[in-house]
């Protein structure tokens, strides 16, 4: 079956979404200590984590010694290697599946994209919680006991002299959206696909439109 | 300027103010907290924690060979910048790497008398760039870059005795002016001094300063045996002009207190610059032999470099013509002030009863119809009377320095009675004085030597300070005081302390300068012959009896932290670079008893220690600024061996780098370990093989 042209439409703009992703970072990590009223901060990108500043991450990396934290490199995060061409080969598919118009391998498509981004930032956060707790505390200079220094998925939180907050970036905002308008493009589907919707496309649309509405009200 | 005897003088200004009845300059008779209740001056010089002042005030520290950088209006001290003296404070002129900046032709000089500043200019305003400096002692002038607050290059005046009348710069900073103070045999002569008149010459010298790192004498004229003071270059109109002072045009040569002081007119010399270049241009200047030393900071590898100079071209008035004129002017005058329209050009006497101002018009018109007196030299003296646009009268004691608020007014020190004169240029009338504490030289309003003025403060540079503050034994603290001139009337805001004596100062809207400061050295740039650019980069090397130690530096250890064979009588060249790249955090360096000083380590820049280790022993070394919780951790040891020990040279450079190497241990390479940048290829210099680091 066919889907609705505006369900397509949807997965386009999801696909194209997904894609300009890429060219901005996805989360911003930052930290304000007295000592740093100008702020420290970190940029995870698809492909790399960047400091904020030119030289912030050798900076974090330096202060993240005193409590035994591990040093960030980028180039050693495998999921930094697979995530740029996974994110290409997503979008290249949903342009096509939007072109052929396949209401199942929409769905699929969909629900792949909904797994990877709640894989993903499972993965960000088992990152995070590595980084937190796993201390070379033999060679820390700073042990406080119990602590740990996990930054937050979204939010703020004090670690020690730092508050650290986090919270999507460009990247992330656009992914973000990226899934809804894809989760709407299936709902969409999903309508067209009950045995009374057997009307014209325009039709359909418009339906469409209106099961839409309900949907995400 | 030249009345630094202040014993003398106090002296003379207590004489003085003793047996004249000046009705007009009546002093208060009880200390004065100004003219306007102490609560609303307060209120006016309050800047609120975490806020920044409206103005940079750069104030030369006159005999502490230094420059004081304060805020305005707080007058809080931001910084000192050390010029022609040793800084123990950061190592200037002691570390391996800023001690060439004090080599002269005389040798090493520790210490000389900075008396003058002046801003590096755009079209006649403060462009924020540069400040220079004058050496009085030993003939120099100096560069700071006021990106870093740093001297980045220092270059000796030849056939110069005394380089008072210096540096001040010309409209676009083509040249920085320095005159000879005290004249001398020109090439220097053994030859009896009362030959004076007849031996004895002056320069002036055209320092070629709008590039960094290429200051050189452009050419210098020679000019007849006085005494050169002060000077200003010409704006708008007079632009192409420069105007010095000159005393001693008796030509005396012993007690000149009373015999230089004799003639009723010395002389400002008016020198056009544009016409000197042509006449360079066209060969007329001769290439005299001299010997000068020409000392420049390296961007890069933060070292300086000396290079010597063999050669000046010298220019003489009757070889060049039309190029300088001598203004009459009364009594021993002191500051040659342009005002910010460029016409008129204000003479300040030192024994003068009135303050005579030139007209530039007139000065091109009397030039025109050769009004002139005599001729000495080959150098035309104009007619007083053809040049002059005006004088002040009766404006007290002593008047030296002029500056202008940009409104029409302008504002002159008067040293004898102690006070500020405002009076309205055009009119001459004097409309408004107010009383200085104590002996005031130099004023400074910000910007007063361009042609935009911001003409909100006048600063008096006081010679003495008496009862102002807290004593503080025989020597008294050195003092500035802060007027308010926005409004009719001057009213004192602030008194406040300065290092050295504060002997001339410029200030500058703190915007033109704050935007462009530089937080850190690149670590990725520093091409220091020794620099460590990570700490695995680190170690230790011999050669002879110099051992070198290549040493990192970064919260909160140094790589390495021990050393050992090193031997008696070895010289142990520290070469410690700090590896931050963030703002604000220096390292410093010190081991018991070296003979120089500590070092205080800029992020991103490598500086070394020289040490010659006398005894046997174990010698802790530390960092000497506080840089993290575990600043007092930051430390190591030297183990001193006797002569031919058999103590291998070894340096524990893996146990401190436990970082880098627990990154290792886990399969990863580090392109950037904290604050480090990639391996660098072997330094170009690094001949000597490292000693294997124990694993
Ligand atoms: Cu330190």
């Amino acid at each position: 079956m066919t889907a609705s042209l505006r369900a397509r439409w949807l997965l386009v703009a999801s696909a194209v979404m997904l894609g300009l992703a890429l060219l901005f970072p996805l989360w911003r990590i930052s930290l304000i200590a007295p000592q740093y009223p100008e702020g420290l901060g970190m940029h995870i990108w698809a492909h790399t984590v960047a400091g904020i500043g030119p030289n912030d991450l050798q900076n974090i990396n330096g202060l993240n010694h005193y409590i035994g934290m591990k040093v960030i490199v980028p180039d050693s995060i495998p999921e930094l290697r697979i995530m740029p061409p996974g994110i290409v080969a997503m979008c290249v598919l949903g342009l096509l599946i939007a072109w052929r118009g396949s209401r199942r391998l929409l769905q699929l498509w969909v629900v792949a994209l909904v797994l990877a981004a709640l894989v993903g930032l499972a993965d960000f956060y088992w990152w995070e919680y590595d980084y937190g707790h796993n201390l070379d505390l033999e060679h820390a200079p700073i042990k406080v006991p119990g602590m740990t220094y996990q930054p937050p998925l979204i939010g703020s939180k004090k670690l020690l002299n730092f508050t650290a907050t986090s919270w999507p970036a460009t990247g992330g905002v656009l992914a973000i959206v990226a899934v809804m308008a894809a989760v709407g493009a299936a709902l969409i589907t999903v309508r067209e696909s009950r045995p009374v919707n057997t009307q014209a496309s325009n039709d359909g649309n418009a339906r469409a439109d209106a099961s839409l509405r309900k949907a995400t009200v | 300027m030249s009345l630094s005897h202040r014993t003398g003088w106090f002296v003379a200004t207590a004489t003085v103010a003793a047996t004249l009845a000046y009705g007009f300059a009546c002093a208060p008779a009880s200390r004065s907290t100004g003219a306007i209740g102490a609560g609303d001056a307060a209120s006016k010089v309050y800047v609120a924690p975490g806020s920044h002042d409206e103005f940079y005030a750069f104030l030369s520290g006159g005999f502490n060979g230094q420059v004081g950088v304060y805020g305005l209006p707080s007058g809080r001290l931001l910084k000192i910048i050390p010029v022609f003296s040793q800084f123990a404070e950061n190592g200037y002129g002691y570390s391996e790497e800023t001690k060439p900046m004090l080599e002269t032709t005389f040798g090493n000089i520790p210490w000389d008398d900075l008396h003058h500043t002046a801003l590096s200019q755009t079209n006649g305003e403060d462009d924020g760039r540069w400040l220079f400096v004058n050496a009085n002692n030993t003939p120099r002038v100096a560069r700071v870059d006021l990106t870093t607050f740093e001297t980045s290059e220092i270059l000796q005046i030849p056939n110069s005795g005394g380089n008072h009348g210096s540096p001040f710069i010309t409209s676009n900073s083509e040249y920085v002016l320095a005159s000879t103070r005290f004249s001398l045999p020109i090439p220097q002569a053994d030859v009896p001094i009362a030959d004076y008149a007849k031996k004895f010459k002056g320069t002036i010298s055209f320092v070629k300063a709008n590039e960094p790192g290429k200051m050189d004498v452009a050419f210098q004229l020679l000019v007849p045996g006085y005494n050169y003071d002060l000077a200003r270059a010409g704006k708008g109109p007079s632009k192409d002009w420069v105007f010095f002072t000159s005393y001693n045009s008796e030509q005396a040569y012993e007690k000149l207190e009373v015999n230089a002081s004799k003639a009723d007119k010395d002389f400002i010399a008016a020198i056009n610059f544009r016409t000197l270049e042509a006449c360079v241009k066209n060969g007329k200047a001769e290439t005299w032999p001299a010997d000068y030393m020409h000392n420049v900071m390296d961007d890069f590898s933060r070292m300086a470099q000396v290079e010597r100079k063999q050669s000046v071209k010298v220019l003489t008035p009757t070889s060049c013509p039309d190029a300088i004129y001598f203004l009459p002017t009364p009594k021993s005058p002191h500051g040659a002030d342009v005002d910010p329209t460029g016409e008129y050009i204000v003479a300040g006497g030192k024994l003068a009863t009135v303050i005579p101002v030139h007209s530039f018009t007139k000065l091109q018109q009397a030039i025109k119809d050769k009004a002139f007196e005599t001729t000495i030299d080959g150098i035309p003296v104009l007619k007083y009377e053809a040049i002059l646009a005006g004088e002040v009268k009766d404006p007290g004691l002593g008047p030296l320095h002029t500056e202008f608020d940009g409104k029409g007014y302008a504002y002159t020190s008067l040293f004898i009675s102690s006070e500020i004169v405002k009076w309205k240029l055009g009119t001459w009338e004097i409309v408004d004085r107010v009383p200085t504490y104590y002996s005031i030289g130099h004023l400074m309003i910000p910007g007063g030597a361009t042609t935009k003025p911001a003409g909100k403060y006048v600063v008096a540079l006081n010679k003495i300070t008496k009862d102002r503050y807290l004593p503080t034994g025989p020597e008294l603290t050195q003092s500035a005081q802060l007027y308010d001139i926005s409004g009719d009337k001057m009213k004192l805001l602030l008194d406040f302390p300065t290092t050295g004596e504060p002997h001339y100062g410029n200030a500058i809207e703190a915007a033109k300068i704050e935007k462009q400061q530089k937080k850190f050295f690149t670590l990725a740039e520093n091409r220091h012959p020794q620099v460590t650019k990570a700490e695995r980069e680190a170690g230790v090397s011999r050669n002879g009896k110099v051992v070198h130690v290549r040493m990192a530096a970064i919260r909160s250890h140094f790589a390495p932290d021990n050393i050992e064979g090193v031997q008696v009588g070895d010289t142990v060249l520290f070469h410690v670079t700090n590896l931050e790249q963030d703002w604000d955090i220096p390292h410093g360096f010190a081991i018991q008893g070296a003979t120089t000083s500590e070092l205080l380590i800029m992020p991103g820049e490598t500086r070394t220690l020289r040490w010659v280790p006398k005894a046997i022993g174990v010698y802790p070394m530390y960092c000497t600024d506080f840089c993290s919780a575990l600043h007092q951790e930051m430390s190591g040891y030297v183990r001193v061996s006797p002569v031919g020990s058999s103590v291998p040279l070894s340096a524990n450079t893996i146990k401190a780098q436990g970082q880098v190497a627990r990154a290792a241990a886990r399969g990863v390479t580090l392109p950037t370990p904290p604050g480090g940048v990639a391996p660098a290829p072997a330094p170009a210099s690094a001949g000597h093989a490292h000693a294997p680091s124990p694993r």
